[in-house]
């Protein structure tokens, strides 16, 4: 069951992409913003630079943000765990950059597109979900959703905007396969 | 008829803001008559057998009318363009597609 707003979220541990694991746990910020994200999406990389300079503008005030690469890199070879910690080198990132190849925290999140925002208090609970703001081709939108919940959540203030509808490409889940017999 | 086939994966949300654009172009050029096809891309295998990089892609007689880097991976996904600015988009340079639609109705399929 993926997590609605007001849900609790559960800490978790997951790879950098570029080697190292990473324990999120809310309760060691104010906030913590949860993106999923992706190498190869064009409304991904069209956000791209505005969610980082969220993650510069509020590190003064202690905010977590965090992005998540949850394709599959076999059918999506752009989004894989080296092509990952490529744009790690390059300094495309202003905070942690994972890989869930799993993908299970992807599911339990209830993450559809690439991005795909969550936000989180210091108890854990989900405050956000959804677009960073309401255009990917309007720069000056600035990520507007993520930010007037954060300024909302750091003022002690309920977040007025709560939900929006993500839009982005697709996660791209593994496909299983199974075998019958030996 | 002439036709512009546009070729588009279900998965990725641009396709109807690029077919919505490609008919106010046409009408803009004076080219109404031509005429706008959306082929689906919906398996990997159908991807492979069109060379599809991603959604949206335009093609005119057979060839893509913003031909996609040598290295671009053929699959299911959505297309990555690059604006004139440089900005990533997932639907083309407004005036990349105009100036490409122009050269393909006007000079290669005649008034």
């Amino acid at each position: 069951m993926a997590y609605q707003i007001g849900d609790t979220v559960a800490p978790f541990t997951l790879p950098r992409a570029e080697g190292g694991d990473l324990t999120v746990d809310p309760s060691a910020a104010p906030a913590t913003v949860v993106v999923f994200t992706a190498n190869h999406c064009p409304y991904a990389l069209a956000w791209h630079e505005r969610v980082q300079q969220v993650a510069r503008d509020y590190a003064d005030q202690g905010v977590a943000v965090i992005q998540i690469n949850p394709n599959n890199q076999v059918t999506h070879p752009n989004d894989s765990t080296a092509a990952s910690a490529r744009r790690v080198a390059d300094g495309h990132f202003a905070g942690p950059y994972l890989r869930d190849e799993p993908q299970e925290v992807t599911r339990t999140w209830g993450a559809e597109k690439t991005p795909d925002v969550f936000i989180v208090d210091r108890s854990g609970a989900l405050v956000y979900r959804g677009a960073p703001d309401a255009d990917h081709d309007d720069e000056s939108q600035r990520a507007t959703y993520i930010r007037q919940a954060l300024d909302d959540l750091l003022a002690g203030r309920p977040v007025a905007l709560s939900e929006t509808p993500p839009k982005g490409c697709g996660v791209k889940w593994r496909t299983e396969t199974v075998t019958i017999g030996s | 008829m002439t036709t512009i086939e546009l070729l588009a994966w279900s998965g990725c949300p641009s396709h109807e803001e690029a077919r919505e654009r490609l008919l106010v172009l046409l009408g803009e050029l004076g080219r109404p008559d031509v005429e706008v096809r959306v082929r689906w891309v919906e398996t990997d295998e159908e991807a492979a057998e069109v060379g599809f990089v991603g959604s949206p892609t335009f093609r005119w007689q057979g060839s893509d009318l913003l031909p996609p880097d040598a290295a671009e991976h053929v699959g299911l996904t959505c297309r990555v363009y690059r604006r004139r600015d440089g900005r990533f988009s997932p639907l083309p340079d407004p005036e990349d597609l105009r100036d490409a639609v122009a050269r393909a109705v006007t000079d290669r399929a005649g008034p």
